[in-house]
């Protein structure tokens, strides 16, 4: 639909469903994505994959060339790929600092919004037009120019229902470590936490073990790609685990035979899920990127 | 679950090895025992099964259950720096054990338990060095076992198949041949524990998984006694597991808890009522408590009254053996009926541990009062040939195993009251039967009329009374029901539904019942499972009914298949000046 209103797109909508004959809405979340041109292919992917498990009205925003005229393309995809509906807005001119108009009536009624910018996060999400519709609000420090800058900075802007992806691709790593402490192991004297340059996940998961364990942990730099190795060093032993390709991991325990875990590069779109599951706030993903924040004022 | 469905235990009834379904329709049913058509959602994942996401297990609880030395209990939970109550993304494991399996040979072994080890093993629940030993009396090898679980699993499991996943199962899979009195096979079985915790790494962990007739428990325990198998090294946990049902009255329930208390230490029992591992039964619990929108009602100031039931559209089938004698009240009533009735009508735990759970279900148990006039307020019946569902069905003594003067019962409906403050006065009605017109589970509660209704007669000929449906199975969700205008000129009100269906606000699917259950048993977490006090309450209800039942001597009355029920059971109703909802 070229140049179109946000009404108008709302009436194609409940028109294209009546014609399916499902006039019943099924879903439990309205997602927004915030995102340029270039990401939307991706982006949309990875939501529509993700709304298999929670049915969502996609809403995808992206802004288009500020010196064309003012107007609104919109793009609808019902059924096929996804579970729910997928609307692409394009905003053209002035109306891209006015999203939120065309938003607030493409939301559903009564039930979540959840806002996600795959790029170019606003540094308080909570704050921007659009971010304050959402419960819950992601961001993914990974495609910023500095991330560990990034997601240090989120400390800042922080409000309850942030998150952050750099926080969710730790999840099996600290899932991991927790189950490995479940048998007590001692103190841990110190250790590192390895990955790539400027990896921001290894940085909050530094800040989260050296705060839960009470040991400096530090950062160190290695070929990548992503997280490779966590290293704690213990009275007497140590432990580690060390990724070998993108599926696998050992991990080395005292007194224990090493043993192999799968521990795989998991895509945007399992993230993304994993972040929908949850909408209330995540206290302890609050408490790691405060640390980081502090963590870093020291270092500068 | 359907309860016939509810598969035999290992030599209940049937030639052994007998894999003949007890149905001819069951053999369709899904594994969660109901029938469920794929809803169209299901169909459309199907069709992107090439994306993998929604078959692999969650990588975060892979990667932790993989290391687990340890279940995850509250205790652990304290002790590790780096777990956080508020911290739910990190899943909770279970530490390395071993399942022994009593009575692998029977029907709910190859139907249910089998096929759930394997999906929890698919989701990666399973702890690292889980091993599955198989007992029964069959000449068998490892293989034969393996090959048993094999086609189990295929036929019955709810994930798709993987090899990589059967492999894992497949290494820890372990069979002891020989029967409930053979000491040699015990000492067998104690060395193959003993080796397999050499081998894998088990620790000492053992599960006993009973799902034999009751009457193999006391030869069963004795022997794990006398091998030494209950007693739990300093470190390490024993945990027995038995199926309804818990004795067939209070005094044999009692002995049958003797027998297993003198191996077992209470919390290390763990009593599967399997309707209590189901989704929708634990949200009863959430819709009370989490909301304030129905506990202003919820009591004797707005409730008229509240109907349990379950109904089956199945007759004995296969289980005739056992059912005969037991009847449809000791089968279904006195187990999931009332506790569903004590999960609907308990006042707020204070906790939900199990202690506190379990506390105020005793209570309601405990306040349940059985009308003075028994032939007033019960109601039996046995259905007699018929039809059902377009199929011609016999009659329940024409069964094969049923004696042409039985009298046990296949229906039955009894009325209760609950005497505390919230509840004086309403009665609660329950019911159950086979071979009623439809497969269905639901807890109903029907709210009293306005008071003072504005309108003219005829305006609200057609409006009922408002009710609260908690449909358990199948199509889970709940059903709030009220009047509306009907669109037009004239002033007229009739009866409309508001649905929250599962299936369409949480697309995960929930895992069966038993799953959610073994896992409970690995990881020790007891809140879903009744304690020894419940069962007893519950005998105290049901046993004068099955007295007076026995002193009158006659034969229930018959119904025909496919119907709703004896006409004995509206008369109740009738008595009361109500009617019981549609089947």
């Amino acid at each position: 639909m070229g140049a179109t209103t946000a009404s108008d797109i709302s009436s194609q909508l409940t028109r294209l469903r009546h014609q399916v004959g499902a006039p019943a809405v099924g879903m439990v979340l309205t997602l927004v994505v915030v995102c340029d041109e270039s990401h939307q292919y991706d982006a949309v992917r990875a939501a529509s994959e993700a709304s298999r498990e929670h049915p969502s009205r996609i809403l995808a925003v992206i802004p288009r060339e500020r010196e064309e005229a003012t107007r609104l393309d919109a793009e609808i995809r019902v059924g096929e790929l996804t579970t729910g509906e997928v609307v692409l807005l394009r905003l053209y001119g002035e109306l891209r600092e006015h999203a939120d108009s065309v938003l607030s009536p493409l939301l559903l009624p009564d039930i979540p919004v959840v806002v996600w910018w795959p790029n170019n996060a606003p540094e308080a999400p909570a704050k921007d037009p659009v971010g304050a519709f959402g419960q819950r609000r992601i961001t993914d420090a990974r495609s910023a120019g500095d991330s560990v800058a990034a997601i240090r900075s989120r400390s800042a802007g922080y409000t309850p229902g942030d998150t952050d992806l750099a926080w969710t691709r730790i999840t099996p790593w600290r899932s991991l470590l927790a189950a490995a402490f479940d048998q007590p192991v001692g103190k841990i004297l110190d250790g590192y936490v390895e990955a790539e340059p400027g990896h921001p996940s290894a940085a909050l998961l530094a800040v989260w073990l050296s705060d839960r364990l009470d040991a400096p942990i530090k950062v160190t730099e290695s070929k990548g790609p992503g997280l490779t190795t966590v290293h704690l060093r213990l009275k007497g032993g140590e432990v580690v685990v060390k990724r070998q390709d993108s599926r696998t991991a050992t991990l080395v325990r005292p007194g224990q035979p090493d043993r192999q875990v799968a521990l795989a590069r998991r895509p945007t779109s399992d993230l993304l899920a994993e972040e929908l599951r949850r909408l209330d706030p995540d206290e302890v993903y609050a408490a790691a990127i405060q640390a980081a924040a502090s963590n870093g004022s020291k270092r500068s | 679950m359907n309860d016939s469905e509810q598969p035999r235990s290992a030599g209940e009834s049937g030639p052994p090895g007998s894999t003949t379904a007890p149905e001819g329709a069951s053999g369709l049913t899904g594994p969660d025992g109901g029938a469920p058509a794929p809803s169209p959602r299901e169909v459309s994942a199907a069709a992107h099964a090439e994306h993998p996401h929604k078959v692999t297990p969650d990588d975060s609880l892979t990667a932790a259950q993989s290391v687990a030395s340890t279940a995850t209990t509250m205790e652990v939970m304290e002790a590790n720096p780096l777990r956080d109550p508020r911290d739910k993304r990190l899943p909770r494991v279970a530490g390395p054990c071993v399942l022994v399996l009593f009575g692998v040979t029977g029907d709910l072994a190859r139907r249910k338990l089998l096929p759930a080890i394997y999906d929890l093993g698919n989701r990666g629940l399973l702890p690292p060095g889980f091993s599955l030993v198989g007992f029964a009396r069959r000449d068998w090898a490892h293989q034969d076992f393996a090959k048993i679980t094999h086609d189990a699993v295929k036929e019955h499991a709810r994930t798709p198949f993987r090899e990589e996943v059967w492999k894992q199962i497949c290494e820890g899979l372990h069979f002891v041949p020989g029967s409930f009195d053979d000491e040699g096979a015990f000492d067998a079985l104690a060395m193959a524990l003993k080796e397999i915790d050499e081998t894998r790494g088990t620790g000492g962990n053992y599960a006993f998984y009973l799902s034999t007739p009751p009457k193999a428990f006391p030869l069963i325990v004795d022997q794990l006694k006398r091998t030494g198998l209950t007693k739990a090294p300093a470190g390490s946990w024993r945990r027995v597991v038995i199926e309804k049902p818990f004795g067939h009255d209070l005094k044999t329930a009692r002995e049958l808890n003797r027998t297993v208390d003198s191996a077992f230490k209470p919390d290390s029992v763990f009593r599967i009522d399997h309707y209590l591992g189901k989704e929708t039964v634990q949200n009863i619990l959430a819709l009370r408590f989490a909301n304030t929108l129905f506990e202003p009602i919820w009591n004797r100031g707005y409730v008229d009254h509240v109907q349990i039931t379950m109904a089956e559209d199945i007759g004995v089938g296969g289980r005739a053996g056992y059912y005969d004698g037991i009847g449809a009240a000791r089968d279904v009533i006195q187990n999931h009926l009332l506790q569903l009735l004590a999960l609907v009508a308990m006042e707020d735990p204070t906790a939900f541990g199990a202690a506190a759970l379990r506390r105020e279900k005793e209570k309601v148990l405990e306040a349940l009062t059985l009308p003075e006039d028994l032939s007033l307020a019960t109601a039996r019946g046995a259905y007699t040939a018929g039809w059902q569902g377009g199929v011609p069905v016999a009659g329940f003594l024409e069964e094969d195993g049923i004696p042409a003067d039985s009298t046990t019962e296949t229906y039955a409906a009894i009325k209760l009251e609950i005497a505390n403050r919230r509840w004086a006065g309403v009665p609660f009605y329950l019911r159950t039967g086979k071979r009623l017109g439809r497969r269905m589970t639901e807890v109903a509660v029907v709210f009293q009329r306005a008071p003072h209704l504005p309108f003219s007669k005829t305006d609200t000929e057609i409006l009922g009374q408002n009710a609260l449906v908690i449909r358990i199975q199948p199509d889970e969700g709940i059903t709030v029901r009220f009047g509306s205008k009907v669109p037009g000129t004239a002033m007229e009100v009739r009866d409309v539904n508001m649905d929250f269906a599962y299936g369409e606000a949480f697309l995960e699917s929930s895992p069966e019942a038993y799953e959610r259950l073994l896992l409970d048993v690995l990881i020790g977490d007891p809140p879903l499972f009744p304690h020894q006090r419940e069962v007893e309450l519950s005998w105290k209800v049901i046993d004068p009914i099955e007295e007076f039942w026995a002193k009158t001597d006659e034969q229930p009355e018959g119904y025909p298949s496919g119907t709703g029920g004896p006409k004995s059971a509206d008369e109740l109703m009738a008595r009361d000046g109500r009617v019981w909802r549609m089947l």
